[in-house]
């Protein structure tokens, strides 16, 4: 008897309260999502095949890049680990029956499902055309396209996220067992707590704005209009006061699982656990505070770049701080290459260079020069990409067992990760020149002397979309003919391992006490001869 | 359980009505207050003025009518990270219109 | 408790303050009805911390336009009556005083005195809205409302308009004017923002008076009166703010 088994219909499904289910329909939405973000990528692609607009008309262009963008942030990245991993393993991580609001949990799954549809609505009756980032005045006053709908879509999975943070938030503090202590913590919940912080702060500055945005659009009402007074900036600061801390929404969760991984296969306690830990808070703090480096050209005063830029600089070091004690994590740890493993590696490679890139970026003389060229993609491919989907990936991939109670099979999995390993670089790495050389993002053609690294990323392009599609089919397949995984395949510590995989309903038969340290290799060492000597 | 044993006490502290009215009595006093003082020219300290009796009223609705003043150090945070955060969305802006060489400060 | 297999071991019982051990509206995934009560507060405080940011974005843009076009809304915000705009303000703040003896009510266990302070926040909030209309009204017929036929008249002419020609406002130059496009802008979608945040108080409002009467909130189980008490005192916050800010500009003569 587990969560899986215990009601079955679609009605126990689409009411249910479990955050475990609920984890399970986010997780099959998202995968939904991500294939047609990622088919739009692929048009993309195609298209700078050549160096002229041949494929497609430029306005059509211009809607696929702004679609992928919209659906890749707001339906994939944004909910991602949070609304899968995390619903599925905070309540069990600090020994809770449930998050503290599970009607709240399922009207976020709703207003998530809600605001997807009407994206593909708004796609299908022609889509938006204004890049993902809605500058004024070209999305109030220039364009035709479905702007009114897309920012009530992304209003509306606004409003999922908050819900998603704010459950989480009120979670860790109010529900964790006896025993759990704030330093007795996963480090995957310590970064999510402060992936919800930013959730709940960030998230309604983006509402209003898009509230203004249609009110601009609609009645005129002038807050963004030059010609009545307005300053188009203004929309750019609201914008990007939650935009930018949405960067961090979506990699903080993700660093948490690279931190639970890591772990786990060096069999070692996560060096410099508060230093992780505190961390992650300062990157949710921080990053609330340099939203103005998207805007470095866009005519804010020489103090604000002064002071912006500066800031980046500070909020790279939190980030920084995390690699390093990853990597003494590993230093003489007994490590494996299970994929889970093989992902957080890439993770703590691409994250490294997109992080530093960032850092060139942050450079206000630097960014004059990279800013709305190839770079800019490059980078935040990097890190989303490279660094946040393949720690998504190795999340799974990791708690498959748990969710599902199946092992996935392990060579074509490693062998999956390898090659999006090989084709996110392929991809992604040539943009970083094309950006230096001049290319301008958001451009449907391009000059000919840039096609060669143009075809080459095309390229990788497809072998990326191979690694992705392996994924889903095998992890499909391995729901029937995978082998049962026991409760704690990867003989890992925390207290979901310690229960039955798939979980109950309530997860745990006895509210668990916590009464060891976390990440305590000896804990789980003397737990494993108790069994031992209690069989014989 | 510490946070339990000071809900606990939350739960079962009572605020009398008389502080209630109190309160409101204040917050119908500091309403013609600012009223009043809209009509006295005091220039630059007319926006201040105002600015600050509305926090005054605000502080008195957040701490006794919102019962923080009787609430648990979370509730306490909570409270002061969001109007941290909102003092930084407005000052951090603001701080660019200021220093913006438009000539409109 | 719902029958499932949960046995609580180690778990540190709640003090016991004569209530049910399990009460119907324990939820099953709480230990106690302390930590419900606790939690749910909690997450209604961190609601009202996304409604700050929400307004907050409003609030700045406010600021900006004030300080680029102070004559602009200087003589804007005379069109606002300062009767109403009181009125309005101690009519919420009435309302917040009822609502909080309602809470006081529920948490004595004091039916009737819970659904008359109910009732009266209820008619307190839909004062406010019916004076808004008047207001709105008066900036329809005015030609105030931006977007829709907006009418420079009575800037360029104050002594064409009552309220202007009141205010001792002289009249200003066309640029100047065009601004005052902005503070009504600002104006409608604040006090908009903050009316619509009444409408959604006023009907839980109207939910809640039915169920008091039904004695839901007096038999122990006061949360919900006290996070919609919440909620109703931050939108008079909301408004204590924005009365000055709109209203109060300036209010002696030029």
């Amino acid at each position: 008897m587990n969560f899986l088994s215990k009601e079955n219909g679609l009605l126990s499904w689409l009411l249910t309260g479990d955050h475990k289910r609920i984890a399970i329909l986010y997780l099959i939405s998202i995968t939904f999502f991500f294939f047609i973000g990622g088919a739009l990528a692929g048009l993309i692609r195609l298209e700078l095949l050549t160096p002229q607009a041949d494929l497609m008309a430029t306005d059509t262009y211009n809607k696929v890049f702004t679609m992928h963008g919209i659906i890749m942030i707001f339906f994939f990245l944004v909910p991602s680990v949070p609304a899968t991993i995390g619903n599925f393993l905070i309540p069990m991580m600090i020994g809770a029956k449930d998050l503290a609001l599970p009607k709240i949990n399922l009207l976020s799954w709703y207003l998530y499902m809600a605001a997807g549809m009407l994206g593909l609505y708004t796609m299908i009756t022609g889509g938006v055309d204004t890049g993902w980032t809605f500058t004024t005045p070209l999305s109030t006053h220039y364009v035709n396209t479905n702007v009114l709908t897309t920012g009530l879509a992304v209003f509306i999975a606004g409003f999922s996220s908050i819900f998603t943070g704010l459950n989480f938030i009120v979670t860790i503090h109010k529900m964790r067992c006896p025993g759990m202590t704030w330093f007795k913590l996963p480090l995957f919940v310590w970064a999510n707590y402060a992936a919800s912080i930013l959730m709940v702060l960030g998230t309604p500055v983006l509402a209003i704005t898009i509230v203004l945005v249609a009110l601009e659009r609609t009645i005129g009402i002038g807050v963004f209009d030059p010609a009545k007074g307005g300053d188009p900036i203004l929309f750019q600061h609201l914008f990007w006061f939650y935009s930018h801390p949405a960067v961090y929404i979506m990699i903080l969760p993700g660093m948490g699982v690279i931190s639970e991984v890591i772990s786990t296969f060096s069999r070692k306690r996560v060096f410099g656990y508060t230093a992780v830990a505190f961390s992650s808070v300062a990157i949710a703090i921080f990053g609330f505070f340099v939203w103005a480096h998207h805007m470095f050209i866009m005519g804010i005063s020489n103090y604000s770049v002064i002071v912006f830029s500066l800031l980046t600089m500070l909020v790279a070091v939190p980030s920084a701080i995390k690699i390093f004690n990853w990597t003494f994590t590993l230093y003489k740890g007994s490590i494996t290459f299970e994929t889970p493993m093989l992902y957080a590696f890439g993770f703590m490679g691409l994250f490294t260079i997109g992080g530093m890139t960032g850092v060139f970026l942050g450079t206000s003389g630097t960014d004059i020069h990279l800013t709305e060229t190839y770079f800019i993609v490059a980078h935040f491919h990097f890190v989303m990409v490279g660094g946040m989907l393949m720690a998504f990936l190795s999340g799974v991939h990791f708690w498959w067992p748990k969710m599902t109670g199946r092992m996935y099979p392990e060579k074509i999995s490693q062998l999956a990760a390898v090659v999006t390993f090989i084709g996110f670089n392929f991809t992604f790495f040539p943009q970083f020149i094309l950006g230096t050389l001049g290319m301008p993002r958001r451009y449907a053609s391009y000059p000919p002397e840039f096609q060669v690294l143009n075809v080459f990323s095309t390229a990788g392009a497809s072998i990326l979309g191979v690694g992705y599609l392996l994924p889903v089919l095998y992890l499909t397949w391995s729901l029937k003919y995978g082998a049962v995984a026991g409760d704690n395949p990867w003989q890992a510590t925390g207290l979901e391992w310690q229960t039955q995989s798939p979980p109950l309903t309530e997860n745990f038969a006895v509210t668990p006490i916590m009464d060891h340290e976390v990440y305590d290799y000896e804990w789980l060492e003397g737990q494993k001869a108790k069994e031992v000597a209690s069989v014989r | 359980m510490t946070e339990k044993n000071e809900a606990h006490e939350t739960q079962h502290h009572i605020v009398s009505p008389a502080v209630y009215i109190t309160i409101f009595i204040c917050l119908l006093v500091f309403t013609g207050l600012t009223v009043g003082a809209s009509y006295v020219e005091m220039g630059v300290f007319n926006p201040i003025a105002a600015i600050a009796i509305a926090c005054i009223k605000m502080v008195l609705v957040v701490l006794f009518f919102m019962h923080v003043r009787y609430s648990t150090r979370l509730t306490m945070l909570a409270v002061g990270c969001g109007f941290f955060m909102f003092l930084v969305l407005i000052g951090m802006t603001l701080a660019d219109y200021i220093s913006r060489a438009w000539g409109r400060w | 408790m719902s029958d499932s297999s949960v046995v609580i071991h180690g778990a540190p019982k709640a003090e016991g303050h004569g209530h049910d051990a399990h009460p119907s509206y324990l939820r099953h995934h709480f230990e106690s009805v302390e930590q419900q009560a606790d939690t749910t507060n909690f997450a209604m405080w961190l609601f009202l911390l996304t409604e700050i940011m929400f307004f907050g974005g409003l609030f700045t843009a406010y600021l900006i336009y004030r300080n680029w076009y102070y004559p602009a809304f200087v003589a804007a915000s005379h069109q606002l009556n300062i009767f109403w705009g009181t009125l309005n303000t101690l009519l919420l703040i009435t309302s917040s005083f009822t609502m909080a003896m309602g809470v006081w009510c529920a948490e004595t266990r004091k039916q009737s005195g819970l659904v008359l302070c109910l009732i009266l926040t209820f008619i307190l909030g839909l004062g406010f809205l019916g004076i808004k209309t008047i207001e709105y009204k008066e900036k329809i017929e005015k030609h105030h409302v931006p977007g829709f036929h907006y009418s420079l008249n009575s800037f360029l002419n104050p002594d064409s308009d009552e309220a202007a020609k009141a205010a001792g406002d002289k009249p200003l130059p066309l640029d100047i004017a065009r601004h005052t496009e902005v503070y009504f802008s600002l104006y409608f979608a604040m006090t908009g923002m903050h009316a619509v945040h009444m409408i959604i108080g006023i009907g839980i409002l109207g939910f809640m008076i039915f169920r008091a009467r039904a004695g839901a909130y007096t038999a122990g189980h006061v949360t919900f009166v006290e996070n919609f008490g919440l909620y109703w005192h931050f939108v008079d916050i909301v408004w204590i703010f924005l009365f000055p800010l709109l209203y109060l500009i300036s209010r002696h003569a030029n």
